[in-house]
């Protein structure tokens, strides 16, 4: 399959272009490279982290992804 | 103590005081205050990750050797705060969660019929429950009937430091429950966490006290004395209140003197 050129999604709230294909794993590692205490989810959904490099964005999709902060 | 543990489902607690990471003006006043305190759980919020954040509170955690309990705090809606727990699953590696969902931000109050749709959902789901509650005893067995493994009646606002406004209501909160009931938010200072512990509760949960008071550290000591003091007293069994004075000298075996006598 060939990846579409340019696909429009957010991240974090963000809007972003990212080329067709990307993966889940590769948007991640723009933002933290830590090993652990890091979950995304893709449209509400929870990916774990072991899917994540088989995980392609879609147009439209919304990317949260969370670490543990001060909090309580 | 070693001689009088705290349970939660699964797990035991020397110390009966469970601290918020939330307010520190530092990690390193944080950590200060945590090591102080004594606490063996504490909490964390769950963010979006912020690339130039620098240090972690997870970081501190380990190396305090402190267990996390993530929270969801900032959910409205049943829906947002069980998936807010599910990542919080995925990110630490624990299924325990301090489940909160409010109403409105100004007051921050527990919006009660979702926080029992989530709890119900959770506890489905695996999850070890931590309901942060209204003092409201009806809401408080619904919620340990549909399994939570505590329940967290706040005493008063969340950050607001007016202690424990219906004390009566913990009470009744108390003598019914199975599970440990954990004062949760309103703590100003030690007394107040001294009357929660007197009261029956199993632990206390706070954060603000600490964290935004002048000496967080020496706050967090007073905490760990106020939590230790009151479940001694509980423990002991308080007098009952009196209406009059009751002597605690004899009468008996009085001197008997003469009050006409000249040097006298």
């Amino acid at each position: 399959m060939t990846a579409a050129a340019t696909i429009r999604l957010t991240v974090n709230g963000e809007a972003r272009s990212l080329p067709g294909g990307v993966t889940l794993a590769e948007v991640v590692a723009e933002l933290s490279t830590a090993p652990s205490g890091v979950a995304a989810a893709v449209n509400e959904a929870v990916v774990p982290r072991s899917e994540w490099v088989a995980t392609v964005l879609a147009d439209t999709d919304r990317v949260e992804i969370l670490t543990a902060v001060q909090g309580g | 103590m070693a001689d009088d543990l705290l349970t939660i489902a699964d797990r035991t607690f020397a110390s009966r005081l469970i601290m918020g990471t939330g307010g520190a003006p530092s990690l390193e006043v944080l950590e200060q205050a945590l090591r102080t305190s004594g606490t063996e759980l504490t909490t964390v919020a769950m963010r979006r990750i912020n690339p130039a954040a620098r240090g972690s509170v997870l970081e501190v955690l380990q190396r305090c050797g402190i267990g996390v309990l993530p929270n969801t705090a900032g959910c409205f809606t049943a829906g947002e705060a069980v998936l807010t727990a599910r990542l919080s699953r995925e990110a630490l590696g624990t299924n325990w969660v301090k489940l909160e969902v409010i109403a409105d931000e100004r007051t921050l109050l527990p919006d009660p019929i979702e926080l029992l749709d989530a709890a119900e959902t959770l506890v489905d789901d695996g999850f070890v429950v931590l309901p942060y509650t209204n003092d409201d005893p009806v809401l408080a067995r619904k919620l340990e009937d549909v399994g939570c493994a505590a329940v967290m009646p706040l005493g008063s606002p969340i950050g607001s430091g007016l202690g424990i406004r219906n004390p009566h209501n913990f009470q009744l909160i108390v003598e019914q429950a199975n599970v440990p009931v954990i004062l949760d938010a309103g703590a100003g200072t030690a007394s107040d966490v001294a009357l929660a512990m007197e009261l029956g509760c199993a632990a206390v949960m706070l954060a603000t006290a600490v964290t935004r008071a002048q000496e967080p550290a020496l706050m967090a000591e007073a905490m760990r004395k106020a939590v230790e003091a009151g479940r001694l007293a509980y423990r002991a069994g308080r007098i009952p209140k009196r209406f009059h004075a009751e002597a605690s000298s004899p009468m008996e075996g009085r001197a008997a003197f003469d009050p006409e006598a000249p040097d006298f």
